[in-house]
């Protein structure tokens, strides 16, 4: 069975000539399905732009991305554009919604752009806010909720399209250690589950619920903890 | 695909900020409404002015000097020349009235009034102008003779210098000189650009005497027997007035007939409805610059929702729709308003013209108000489809 990420020789440069920054420089990484990932690193090692180009939020410069079995190299944005639909949940540090719109509104988004029809679309949503206890917080707008909880829509909406892989970039970066364990216990859950999930961190405490650890350091795999 | 979607985010996007939507529309309206009014206020100038040259009658010819040139032969029109069109050799002209005009400042009491338009001439010229009497009488030939001081005044005049007095029997000073009242004229409403009522009319003999002089004539009308007799009659004044100016190329005077007037003056009301809709036209083009002005504030505010909007999987298309329709809807909701802003004002007289509403000129400012949002839009829509997402998302 192929792996669900599978990344070769990954290469990303900011800038050119003298300027240019190598923020990764020839990076493999091989995520098996149903695989909990954390990805820990100094600020500045890649990590963050790795996660990105996981989530196809962003374009390596050169090297492979598989993803599901699936080459990204060739994709043009419209291609991406549904890649980032149909196979990938993606958590933000900073929550990302959208604003003065409903929790509901909001974990709908996805399926919106996806064409899935009204009623069905309501009823995965619901679903997917009940999966992360927010089924009494439906019509609240991002600014009514709590950070924890903000975080939590952020969550149900990377699962409702029931993707390949979430990815969540520093999950807790924002949240108290009260919300950090709820958020954590969701993204447990939602491995245990069978979902593959890769996030980056970097507190041990929240590396621990991984099943692997892998280090990032000047844009290549440093060491891998299991 | 889903279109439906798509525009519910649109109206979401406008309702959020509805201060300032509402400005952009009111950009949008006040140049539609403005475009249709504009072009009615111009249109009903226009239908003015061939009511009241309709109104003069189609057997009538108007004689005019040419403006001499310094060093031409040109001669004067006189009296005696309109006496001579009315002769054995022209039996298809009925009367020739002699015609003089001057500015005049009318006095009554402390109050004064520029008359636009003092008129000397003989009785038939109420008969060629369509002018009837409404108090008092009209002036005889008798008075002419005499080169009495009575004068008869158009409805303006009477309301400016006599406000709720009889002006009928009551002496008023035209320039300094006491003149009879002896009559008032009906109104007859402005003829677009001048108010028609804002005049008065003396015997020749009088104005020439106090205001004129005995200079050229400012015009000779002329009655031909009938509308059919014109042409006829055209030829005779035309071979007698050649004989007394002795031309033999180019003529000193100028015969316009009341179809070549009309054709004249509505070229002048069309000039000045391009005008009034250029003016419009470019309101409503500053409207549109007010959309994309709005549209790029909206477009850089948003930029970090787009970024989500992108994360989670919205194709280009989508957001590009999204900015399109804000936009677009925008510019229908202001145009829509700015119709109805339109049809309403055209519904009052504007200036002394009662506008006359142009379907046409309706349909096209609202075919162009959504153009506008389409086309305005779409340089901030498409700045908005363009951005990466991790861009995007970064934005602060």
């Amino acid at each position: 069975m192929s792996p669900v990420i599978e990344v070769r020789d990954l290469r990303k440069t900011y800038g050119n000539g003298d300027t240019a920054v190598h923020a990764l420089r020839g990076l493999d990484l091989i995520v098996q399905k149903g695989e909990y990932i954390a990805i820990m690193g100094a600020s500045g090692s890649g990590k963050s732009t790795l996660l990105n180009i996981l989530g196809c939020l962003d374009i390596a410069t050169s090297g492979q991305y598989l993803l599901d079995g699936i080459d990204t190299g060739e994709f043009d944005e419209e291609q991406l554009s549904l890649l980032r639909n149909r196979k990938i949940g993606f958590v933000f540090q900073s929550f990302n919604l959208v604003p003065r719109t409903t929790a509901l509104a909001n974990v709908e988004l996805p399926l919106v752009y996806a064409g899935v029809r009204r009623a069905q679309r309501r009823e995965r949503a619901l679903a997917a806010l009940e999966l992360v206890g927010l089924q009494d917080r439906t019509h609240h707008r991002p600014n009514e909720l709590s950070g924890g909880q903000q975080q939590r829509v952020a969550i149900a909406r990377a699962l409702v399209t029931s993707p390949a892989i979430v990815l969540a970039d520093e999950p807790t970066g924002n949240l108290d250690t009260e919300s950090s364990r709820e958020v954590l216990g969701i993204l447990d859950r939602l491995n245990a589950s069978g979902r593959t999930v890769v996030l980056i961190t970097h507190e041990d405490e929240v590396a621990s619920h991984a099943m692997r650890t892998v280090r990032v350091v000047d844009g290549k795999v440093a060491g891998v903890l299991v | 695909m889903r279109i439906f979607e798509i525009a519910a985010f649109a109206v979401r996007g406008l309702t959020a900020n509805k201060m300032r939507s509402g400005l952009t529309t009111l950009g949008i309206l006040i140049g539609v409404a403005s475009v249709i009014l504009l072009i009615a206020v111009g249109n009903g100038a226009s239908s003015a002015v061939q009511q009241s040259i309709a109104g003069l009658g189609t057997n009538i010819l108007t004689i005019s000097p040419q403006r001499a040139q310094p060093g031409s032969t040109a001669k004067p029109l006189t009296t005696a020349d309109a006496a001579a069109l009315v002769s054995q050799d022209s039996p298809d002209v009925k009367y020739a009235s002699p015609v003089v005009s001057a500015q005049a400042t009318a006095g009554y009491g402390d109050t004064t009034h520029d008359i636009g338009q003092f008129i000397g001439s003989d009785p038939r010229y109420f008969d060629t102008t369509n002018s009837s009497v409404a108090q008092g009488n009209l002036f005889s030939d008798n008075d002419v003779q005499q080169a009495r001081k009575v004068v008869v005044i158009g409805a303006t005049v009477a309301t400016e210098l006599f406000p709720g007095t009889d002006p009928v029997g009551k002496s008023m000073l035209v320039n300094n000189i006491p003149f009879t009242v002896v009559g008032v004229l009906a109104a007859k409403g402005s003829s677009g650009l001048q108010d028609a009522d804002d005049m008065a009319v003396a015997p020749l003999s009088t104005t020439q005497n106090a205001l004129t002089g005995y200079g050229s004539l400012t015009q000779i009308v002329v009655q031909a027997q009938s509308a059919d007799a014109l042409p006829n009659a055209q030829a005779q004044v035309t071979t007698i007035l050649n004989g007394r100016h002795k031309i033999t190329d180019t003529a000193d005077y100028r015969i316009l007939s009341q179809d070549q007037l009309l054709t004249a003056r509505t070229a002048t009301t069309e000039t000045f409805t391009v005008l009034l809709a250029s003016v419009a036209a470019i309101s409503l083009l500053v409207g549109g610059i007010g959309i994309t002005n709005i549209m790029l504030v909206t477009v850089t505010e948003r930029i970090r929702e787009i970024g989500i909007r992108k994360a989670v999987g919205a194709p280009r298309s989508s957001i590009l729709g999204q900015f399109l329709i804000e936009a677009t809807l925008l510019s229908l909701f202001g145009g829509a308003l700015g119709v109805a802003a339109g049809m309403i004002g055209s519904q009052f007289t504007i200036a002394g013209i009662q506008p006359v509403l142009v379907p046409s000129s309706v349909l096209l400012a609202f075919a162009v108000s959504a153009l506008i949002g389409l086309f305005f839009g779409s340089y901030p829509a498409s700045r908005a489809a363009k951005l990466r997402p991790i861009e995007a998302l970064r934005h602060e």
